[in-house]
């Protein structure tokens, strides 16, 4: 203990310098860590992050047509698309010859299948010009122009060199634009016309039926939680199984046996009617819009509600409420200014959790929803595995998943994440 | 009731009051005590006594299965909690942690709709007297355990109410800070003249501060009494062994001649004792002596009182006394406390000496 503890750096044992023996030994345990978690991170990254990623690549992505008809894109680079004029010959020789390398490849119908979600009929238009077109021999069959507008009169109209060109670049905006009904054209976005407009609406409808199922959650599940967390062991624990049954029954079953019990002809309908409630001719119609979508999912998502609530009510103690009523306050005084607020983080959390998973749902949707109770997620599936606009479902997810995000940040901003709680 | 004295001094009463939770047994048994207005009286007793049930039906959070409770001459049983005006400290303070100190004191003046200039006032004022005038503005969760006890006095306080209930209030706290609020509490009930029923299983506490101590064991009160009077004169061995320390032997009483009984110990043995809870020749008693009133310096006993021979086991220095552990009469566990004094003696472990006491130190009780 000769030297100066205040002025000698400190030492370890083995006479290394304190700190980075210190680091050295913390390096150890970070990289037992690390490894510990791996085989997950690993297991994350290829089947969660992965996808992910290139699935909002795909929401821009537009290599296709430059690609398949580079000629044809390169020449229609110096073609003023608004001055409402045909682009010159050097444009149909460019196309005749990419069509020929295109059909020859059989790449041609994927690119007409792209440009078909712009303009409907290019699909066709490509297939039957390609059929043509691997007869012809290089400059020999010039002049081009002719013989397209021949092969099909299309090739004589401006609006699909429009298209071609407003969708030649690698990267566009274009899904982006259709997943919120706009569409690129030569003079900028634009809205689609009135009767394509859907996805808007859609957009709005998952919105606003979320939240209501949020509603209809905190509502229902708010006396149910309060119940476990009050109530003696035993009942509390027959109570929660109640509460998890849906959880061991699978999700299929649930919502068809929804279809059982809400169908016009199904099991409250007729009770309506044998109580006289309701007249045989005037069924109630509750499936297939959004009152079966409302009611399916608030059932298969209350759990979720009710347990972040219990877990937070569970550890308010009831001297709170007990204080409250010495001090003067009424029942609903004592509940409303002393209980309530400290459930708040609770509500919160369950709120946060149901209304993320309602806004992505989408089997329940697709069996109770009919055509007015689905959500944008139907949509991203219709589009994904029916139309295999994959750019546009892509586009779609990316703006849904956005939207949570912003919900998120808000709902942080406004309670503060911190005041979630799920337990403890 | 035909019994039921109408007494104007009387404040709180409880008439022959019964408490059963699940129709079987009682918990409170025909219980009957009045306080008068401005008395600090403290239920004292081993948990499960019933002392807790007791408050909580004062309170208002429990209703008697039977008998009367009466505020101020009216009876309360049929009176919500909120409306009984009664202040209550519970025993883990419950302030609303979503509150700040101020909204705290101020909560139970909003519910009575007092305006909010002379809310604000109040608040200040009740902050104030148990110094806490500035942790306004903090959160329960920000305070110590004392500074959080002071709270939660002030807010049972700051609506005016003229009778306050205790539970427990100073259990969390350690014992510098316990001993501290004891007397702080004190010096606020009698500053305000409020009425105080004070709940706790600590003897010491219930004796430092009350004007009476009630000592409940098995759903009735063992003796209701002032401290000195309970410390002094227990009037059962269950209030003798659960206040202070106590010396236990166990005898039959041989005669009793002149408020003077003769108590033939187990081991054939006799002394002289105060009857108090034994009437005839016959009965068995346990003879109750306080530890600081056995007496072993031949010179300072009475002349021809009965002494017995003892052994000293061990001897303990604590400070301010010296405890000394005796084998009396087959007891190993007879104490004998003397003061540190200058002349004292100190027993040496093995020693053979004569113990004494005076013939009203010594009370024999029911077996």
């Amino acid at each position: 203990m000769s030297v100066n503890p205040a002025t000698a750096p400190l030492l370890s044992a083995d006479g290394m310098p304190l700190k980075k023996s210190l680091g050295r030994a913390l390096r150890r345990q970070k990289i037992r860590a690390l490894m510990l978690i791996a085989p997950l991170l690993l297991f994350v990254f290829v089947a969660f992050i992965m996808p992910i990623v290139s699935m909002l690549f795909r929401s821009v992505e537009n290599d296709i047509v430059a690609d398949t008809l580079p000629q044809t894109v390169l020449e229609l680079q110096s073609w003023d698309a608004e001055l409402g004029e045909l682009p010159p010959e050097v444009v149909y020789a460019a196309l005749a010859s990419d069509i020929k390398i295109a059909a020859k490849a059989r790449k041609h119908t994927k690119v007409g299948l792209r440009l078909n979600y712009e303009q409907s009929g290019v699909a066709s238009l490509f297939k039957k010009t390609a059929r043509k077109a691997k007869k012809w021999d290089g400059d020999a069959d010039a002049p081009f122009k002719e013989k397209l507008i021949e092969v099909h009169k299309s090739w004589g109209e401006i609006e699909i060199w429009q298209t071609l060109k407003v969708h030649s670049s690698n990267y566009t905006s274009g899904y982006f634009l259709n997943a919120i009904d706009m569409r690129k054209t030569v003079s900028g976005p634009e809205f689609q016309p009135e009767e394509k407009q859907v996805l808007i609406l859609l957009f709005k409808r998952t919105l606003v039926m979320s939240l209501i199922i949020m509603g209809t959650c905190i509502l229902l599940g708010y006396p149910v939680a309060w119940l476990l967390a009050n109530l003696p062991a035993r009942q509390a624990n027959l109570l929660m199984i109640l509460v998890l049954l849906p959880f061991w029954t699978s999700l299929l079953v649930r919502t068809s046996a929804w279809k059982v019990m809400l169908q016009q002809q199904g099991v409250i309908n007729d009770l309506l009617v044998q109580l006289g409630l309701v007249a045989d001719s005037a069924r109630l119609v509750m499936i297939n819009n959004e009152t079966g979508t409302i009611v399916a999912m608030t059932h298969i998502l209350l759990p979720f509600m009710i347990l972040p609530m219990y877990s937070v009510m569970q550890t308010i103690p009831p001297t709170y409420l007990r204080a409250a009523k010495s001090l003067g306050a009424t029942n609903w005084t004592a509940f409303w200014r002393v209980y309530f607020p400290q459930t708040v983080p609770g509500i919160g959390a369950g709120s946060i959790l149901v209304f993320i998973l309602a806004i992505g749902y989408y089997i329940t949707p697709e069996i109770v929803g009919g055509s007015k109770g689905v959500f944008i997620s139907n949509r991203i599936a219709y589009s994904i595995l029916k139309s295999l606009n994959w750019g546009l479902g892509a586009a779609l997810a990316s703006i849904l998943l956005v939207a949570v995000l912003v919900l998120y940040w808000t709902y942080d901003k406004i309670v503060g994440i911190d005041n979630v709680k799920l337990g403890g | 009731m035909a019994e039921t004295k109408i007494d104007s001094n009387v404040f709180v009463q409880f008439d022959r009051v019964q408490k059963s939770y699940d129709g079987v047994s009682l918990v409170v048994k025909d219980l009957s005590l009045a306080m008068p207005r401005g008395e600090f009286l403290t239920m004292l007793g081993p948990s499960g006594s019933g002392k807790t049930t007791c408050l909580m039906m004062l309170a208002g959070f429990e209703t008697a299965t039977y008998g009367d409770i009466m505020l101020d001459g009216i009876s309360i049983n049929n009176i919500p909690p909120h409306k009984r005006g009664i202040g209550m400290v519970f025993q883990n303070y419950a302030l609303f942690p979503h509150m700040t100190v101020a909204e705290n004191l101020a909560f139970p003046l909003e519910v009575r709709k007092i305006p909010k200039t002379e809310r604000e006032a109040k608040v200040k004022l009740a902050l104030e007297m148990v110094q806490m005038g500035d942790f306004g503005g903090r959160r329960p969760a920000q305070l110590s355990g004392g500074q959080q006890q002071r709270v939660a006095l002030a807010r049972a306080l700051v609506f005016e109410a003229e009778l306050v209930l205790m539970d427990e209030p100073l259990g969390a706290l350690d014992k510098q800070l316990r001993e501290h609020m004891q007397f702080e509490i004190k010096r606020i009930a009698n500053n305000l003249g409020i009425t105080v029923v004070y709940v706790t299983h600590d003897q010491t506490e219930a004796l430092t501060m009350s004007d009476r101590v009630a000592v409940f064991d098995d759903g009735r009160i063992q003796q209701l009494a002032p401290p000195d009077e309970l410390y002094e004169s227990p009037q059962n061995s269950f209030v003798a062994q659960f206040i202070g320390e106590n010396n236990t032997l166990e005898g039959v009483v041989k005669e009793i001649v002149n408020g003077v009984a003769l108590v033939q110990l187990d081991d054939g043995k006799l002394i002289d004792c105060n009857p108090v809870n034994v009437s005839k020749p016959g009965e068995r008693t346990r003879v109750s002596i306080r530890p600081e009133r056995v007496e072993f310096n031949k010179d300072r006993l009475q002349e021809g009182a009965h002494t017995l021979k003892a052994e000293v086991l061990e001897f303990i220095y604590m400070g301010d006394i010296f405890r000394t552990r005796l084998r009396v009469a087959g007891n190993d566990d007879f104490i004998v406390k003397t003061r540190n004094a200058p002349d004292q003696v100190r027993l040496e472990p093995g020693a053979q000496i004569d113990i004494g006491w005076l013939p009203s130190d010594c009370r024999a009780l029911d077996a």
